[in-house]
């Protein structure tokens, strides 16, 4: 089949399949950024929130833990972590995460062992409230259940 | 060597591999990590392992395209390079940076190092392979631009190729991605969105030209057939590349906030991917059945062949197994991933750099018809060795994925992810063999560079 392809042949397919496929994706990522406001609440990133996302990223957490699936995997899936830790309660998983963070590193010898951020009170209910905000995002009911 | 100016590709060549060195070593410390929780702990924490391993790898890839940019350009082009002095340059800048950010990355803690390098007035760090200082992205950004202008300037003032045009396409395309690494929204779903318009379009588009170009030269070289038909394939795979890859940026807009249409989208455009790495092999196949010289160099054709083959199995294989929406349901983000990211990275990018080098080393270090024999004779154990052991390694962790998908994700009663990990051990135990035997066969492919020329007799 190769054979009867000719070079000015290949190269057509190249340019035009090329571009073809170059307007569709922008196309459709334009769509896709005019519906992810909704899909992810955007009005609901209170300044807590964005601070959350901040401390999340200069602190490495994917460093070693899923969000959403996209990360590191040593650790547990955090985008859903507040429905299996807080069971969707704002205020008892924020009691849950200051005691969490403050605990580690934990001591049982061997096990996998996530660092002491030193973080203040304000800084975790600000994580806290990244991580409620983000288990709410309309992710096609991923994950499959509440393990992550 | 046709033109001096192709030296310059040599310390970029030696950097890459010493480089490869240092990732599988850190690969290696965070395998024992993963199994010994207290290893290296609170000194290392396994995040800073992991920026360190996946850092050295693409910084290693991005010296492997240069130097082998630097010493096809000048033959494709028909002159000497624009300007041998940028590049050695840039060599310098770009190794200072590197060690430079690998330190940091060690040395202190990450959030000091934000803090220190103002992260705060653009931030773009902590996100997954984007770990580096803000300032450090600028550096790149001029590295790469100073090396473009370079390629650029040669390829105009000289003769045009076919590979020098999809070169250099995919290096434009390489720089212009790279953009979006400054762009980190507060909403983490445009975040996730924009982050893949790097990643993927790297390693799926924009680079796959380049891999393309890089292993047409090198069959060129090895097989004596004229360019014409060379071109045609050449043509041919990038199209299938751009046709499939683009909107199959999509395989990973399916659970992370993006509209439903990609789920189908995505499955059926990613579906097609694997088919320029099938073109891959036909080529190289082809090729060499079709060969009009025999090259004395006979690991340059081998590598080339098994870039071809290796990158199938791991971009075309082991992506195709997750691809599909309903299946990436369950894999998504497990030790599957890890898998597949293993292989396809060794097999389309260390190998088409292992295969650069395996043919241009020689030339310039002055042996235009290759190693001797026994250099050749341990870089063929080498080469074995590291594709058996990154084999083993990425099956070991397809184990490891089947097992925390079905344990931790399927039934009625799921066990929690620690728990799920535990009963992996013995899985990751394999996976350190493994590794082990690729940093062997590495070692043993160094060894393969001091072995003497026999004497003529
Ligand atoms: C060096 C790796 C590492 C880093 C970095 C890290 N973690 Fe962890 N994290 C772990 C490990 C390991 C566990 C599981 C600990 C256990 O179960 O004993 C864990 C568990 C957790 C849990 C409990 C999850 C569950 O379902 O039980 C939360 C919440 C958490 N981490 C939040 C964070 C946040 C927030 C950050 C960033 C500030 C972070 N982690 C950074 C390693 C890490
Ligand atoms: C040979 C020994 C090696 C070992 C033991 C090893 C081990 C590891 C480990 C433990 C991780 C972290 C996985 C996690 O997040 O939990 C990782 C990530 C990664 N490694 Fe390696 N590695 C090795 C070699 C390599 C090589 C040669 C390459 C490139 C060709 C490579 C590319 C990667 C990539 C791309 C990731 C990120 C994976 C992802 O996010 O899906 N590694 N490696
Ligand atoms: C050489 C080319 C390729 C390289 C280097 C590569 C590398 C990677 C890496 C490193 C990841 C993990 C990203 C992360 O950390 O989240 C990944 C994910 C993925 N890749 Fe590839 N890939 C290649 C080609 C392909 C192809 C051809 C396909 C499809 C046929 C594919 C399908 C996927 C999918 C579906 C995921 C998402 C996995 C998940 O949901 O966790 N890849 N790839
Ligand atoms: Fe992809």
């Amino acid at each position: 089949m190769i054979e009867r392809i000719t070079k000015s042949m290949a190269k057509n397919i190249y340019l035009g399949g090329g571009l073809f496929a170059l307007l569709i994706f922008t196309g459709l990522t334009f769509d896709t950024v005019q519906q992810i406001p909704k899909r992810s609440n955007d009005d609901k990133i209170t300044p807590s929130v964005a601070a959350g996302k901040n401390l999340w990223e200069v602190n490495n957490c994917v460093g070693c833990h899923t969000i959403l699936g996209e990360g590191a995997y040593y650790a547990p899936e955090l985008g859903n972590v507040f429905q299996r830790r807080g069971g969707s309660d704002e205020a008892g998983f924020k009691e849950y995460m200051k005691g969490w963070m403050a605990a580690q590193p934990m001591s049982e010898p061997n096990r996998r062992k996530m660092p002491q951020f030193n973080l203040s009170d304000k800084e975790v209910d600000s994580i806290s409230d990244f991580l409620i905000w983000t288990s709410k995002v309309n992710a096609n009911q991923w994950p499959p259940n509440i393990e992550g | 060597m046709k033109y001096s100016s192709q030296a310059v590709a040599k310390p970029y060549f030696i950097f890459a591999l010493a480089l490869l060195a240092g990732e599988i070593l850190f690969g290696l410390l965070m395998a024992t990590q993963y199994l010994f929780g207290d290893f290296l702990f609170p000194l290392i924490p396994f995040n800073v392992l992991r920026m360190v391993h996946t850092n050295l790898l693409i910084v290693l890839i991005l010296f492997g395209f240069m130097g082998a940019t630097y010493y096809l350009i000048p033959e494709e082009s028909e002159r000497e390079l624009w300007s041998p002095w940028l590049a050695k340059v840039t060599f310098w800048v770009f190794a200072v940076a590197g060690v430079v950010t690998i330190l940091g990355y060690l040395l202190v803690p990450y959030a000091t190092l934000a803090e220190i390098t103002f992260n705060t007035l653009l931030p773009t760090m902590g996100r997954e392979f984007l770990e580096q200082p803000t300032i450090i992205k600028i550096g790149i950004v001029f590295v790469v631009l100073s090396y473009i202008l370079n390629v650029t300037m040669t390829v105009i003032k000289g003769r045009k190729t076919v590979i020098t045009t999809v070169l250099l396409t995919g290096l434009f395309g390489l720089a212009f991605f790279f953009l979006f690494a400054f762009y980190l929204p507060e909403n983490l779903v445009m975040d996730k969105l924009f982050w893949w318009f790097v990643v993927h379009l790297w390693v799926e588009a924009t680079w796959e030209l380049i891999l393309g170009a890089l292993l047409a030269f090198v069959l060129i070289k090895v097989s004596g057939i004229d360019r014409e038909h060379i071109d045609k394939w050449l043509y041919l795979i990038i199209a299938m590349t751009l046709v499939s890859g683009l909107v199959g940026t999509g395989h990973h807009f399916y659970f992370m906030g993006a509209p439903e249409y990609w789920l189908w989208l995505g499955s059926i455009s990613s579906a097609v991917e694997p088919l320029p790495f099938f073109l891959m092999i036909l080529f190289a196949y082809t090729v060499t059945k079709q060969r009009k010289i025999q090259y004395d160099n006979k690991m340059a054709l081998t590598w080339a062949k098994g870039t071809a083959v290796m990158g199938f199995l791991g971009a075309g294989v082991w992506g195709f197994m997750h691809t599909l929406a309903p299946v990436n349901f369950y894999t998504h983000g497990t030790q599957l991933t890890a898998a597949h990211g293993h292989l396809s990275f060794y097999g389309a990018y260390i190998m088409i750099i292992f295969t650069i080098i395996s043919y241009a080393m020689p030339i310039l270090r002055g042996r235009p018809k290759g190693n001797c024999a026994k250099a050749q004779k341990v870089e063929l154990s080498a080469f074995w060795l590291m594709n058996i052991g990154m084999m083993g390694l990425t099956l070991a962790l397809t184990v490891a994925g089947v097992m925390q998908i079905i344990q931790q994700r399927t039934g009625v009663n799921p066990l929690g992810f620690m728990e799920v990990q535990a009963t992996i051990a013995p899985v990751y135990y394999t996976r350190i063999a493994f590794g082990l035997m690729v940093f062997i066969g590495l070692i043993t492919y160094f060894t393969s560079f001091f072995i003497k020329e026999e004497k003529a007799k």
